[in-house]
């Protein structure tokens, strides 16, 4: 089984990496198409599991504990 | 005075603290990352700056699961000193140890360069020798020095005097250097034991080197 983790920053926490790409795509022609962007990070775990609902309570301590850092991070777990 | 300093794989700040703790007259200890405790009767432990673990995943965030972070946060919250120092301080926030974030700089560059900060509060032992308003002249080099903390959280901070050093003009102005809320370049926890800053206060202990500004703060610990 694969849980992909996708973890941004929080909505209303500057990303300045989103900023400065979002300017490189208006600077390229596509600044009336994109409202804005923001950089995250995926990662992408192999599981040994079969069982969806009890990877994702230790897939989400994981991300509590690690892969996010709470404070600045949102994340999401997809399977 | 004995100082412990702590060497994570890609610390490499710690010679350098090592040689301005010694030039202070402390009797100062490296002490590796996967040790499980702390030297006996030491008065001071130091996170130094570098890159701990590469800065992979974010920076410090692998840093804080060594197994010597578990006595420091023990002897943290026994009331005893800790100081980080750039990486340092980014483990620390990344532990707990201190509130809010460090993210990457606005202008997403690497910022090195010599930088004036100011004293905001001098009440605590790490700048019991410099004065409130003080301004100091301290090496900055970081890619990820840009403080965050929630706007409840940063009015804490704020009104318990936790924010001890902003950046600053020549002039003491608040400076936005690399995006930090409020300017913000080093905090403290409540109990004003636990200490980080993204300026290296070990990187001018000496006059021909540019500044004698961090001998003074680093100077608060041996009192």
């Amino acid at each position: 089984m694969r849980a992909v983790v996708n973890v941004y920053l929080k909505e209303g926490v500057l990303d300045p990496q989103g900023k400065a790409i979002a300017h490189a795509l208006d600077s390229l022609g596509f600044g009336e198409l994109v409202k804005g962007v923001r950089v995250g990070k995926q990662m992408v775990l192999e599981l040994d599991s079969n069982d969806e609902a009890s990877a994702k309570v230790e897939v989400e301590k994981m991300c509590e504990t690690l892969l996010a850092n709470t404070v600045i991070e949102d994340y999401t777990i997809e399977f | 005075m004995r100082v412990a300093v702590l060497r994570f794989p890609g610390t490499n700040c710690e010679l350098d603290t090592h040689h301005a703790f010694t030039q202070l007259g402390a009797d100062v200890e490296i002490v590796w990352h996967n040790e499980q405790k702390l030297p006996e009767a030491i008065d001071l432990v130091v996170l130094a700056g570098g890159f701990s673990y590469g800065d992979y995943l974010r920076s410090g965030a692998i840093a804080r699961f060594s197994p010597i972070m578990k006595a420091v946060v023990e002897y943290a919250n026994e009331g005893n000193c800790v100081l980080g120092i750039c990486n340092g301080f980014q483990i620390l926030t990344e532990i707990g140890l201190l509130p809010g974030a460090l993210k990457r700089n606005n202008n997403l560059h690497f910022i090195s360069k010599f930088q004036t900060i100011k004293v905001i509060h001098n009440d605590n032992k790490f700048l019991s020798q410099c004065s409130t308003q003080e301004i100091l002249n301290v090496p900055i080099a970081h890619a990820d020095g840009n403080y965050y903390i929630n706007p409840e959280q940063l009015d804490e901070i704020e009104s318990n005097g936790q924010v001890l050093l902003r950046y600053c003009d020549s002039d003491g102005e608040p400076l936005a250097i690399n995006g930090s809320l409020n300017a913000i370049a080093g905090v403290c926890n409540k109990n004003k034991n636990v200490f980080g800053l993204m300026p290296h206060p070990e990187r001018a202990m000496e006059a021909i080197l540019g500044s004698m500004d961090g001998k003074k703060m680093l100077e608060g610990f041996m009192n």
